[in-house]
């Protein structure tokens, strides 16, 4: 996974917090700064794709590790 | 990209019934739409500081229940005393297991994303309600005042 400058562990959470949480965290992010989030919702998947057209974030990377789902969005 | 705009209207009182306004609204917000809610009738419950929303599974034949309870139990039964708060409580404790945000919380994270909240002051005045017993930031309005929003609004449920 490519570097990322902020970190948000969304995992236990579920619809529609990990998409709050991560809006939250691009807020205070600066443009072209990496987020990298991790989750474990499975509907996360559909709904950070959704999230980032909708957006404009754009989602570099979107990958399941051992029941983790983990995103890259770089802030807009 | 101009943007979008979400209307509801939340006429419902009860546990499971608080969720759909909230996270649609907060999840609105987070994609960039201006939203509002229109709290009538038994939806204003929704807007109390002390929220003390109940489920129940009478009348509500698609509740699930535990132990599979819904398909034996007869009907009839579910009206007992403390059925109620027995089966808010299990559902609470169910969400909370599952990672489900609380009512407190989306409905601040929707005031937060500045979620606009309206309480229908004719239902106010109906119930002889407490204005004071609502959360801060909430305004009192009509139904003309939802459809200066909602006339413009891309998206408009009544849940």
């Amino acid at each position: 996974m490519a570097d990322f400058d902020e970190e948000l562990d969304a995992s236990g959470l579920n619809c529609p917090l990990p998409i709050l949480r991560a809006k939250k965290t691009l807020a205070g992010m600066e443009s072209g700064k990496v987020l990298h989030i991790i989750a474990t919702d499975p509907g996360s998947v559909k709904d950070f794709e959704a999230f980032a057209r909708q957006t404009g974030n754009e989602l570099m990377e979107s990958k399941e590790e051992g029941g983790k789902f983990q995103f890259l969005i770089k802030k807009a | 990209m101009q943007e979008k705009k979400l209307a509801i209207i939340a006429t419902k009182g009860s546990l499971d019934w608080a969720y759909p306004p909230f996270i649609l609204a907060s999840t609105a917000a987070a994609l960039g739409y201006e939203t509002e809610i229109f709290f009538t009738f038994y939806g204003l419950q929704l807007l109390k500081k002390d929220l003390d929303l109940k489920v129940t599974p009478l009348g509500n034949p698609g509740m699930p229940m535990p132990m599979g309870m819904d398909k034996w139990f007869p009907t009839l039964l579910t009206a007992l005393p403390g059925m109620e708060a027995m089966m808010t409580s299990m559902m609470k404790k169910k969400m909370a297991s599952k990672g489900v945000a609380s009512l407190e919380e989306l409905r601040e994270l929707c005031q937060e994303a500045e979620v606009r909240l309206i309480a229908c002051q004719m239902t106010v005045d109906l119930f002889d309600m407490d204005p004071s017993a609502f959360i801060e930031g909430v305004e009192f309005a009509g139904a003309a005042r939802f459809f200066e929003f909602a006339g413009q609004s891309d998206i408009c449920l009544y849940i």
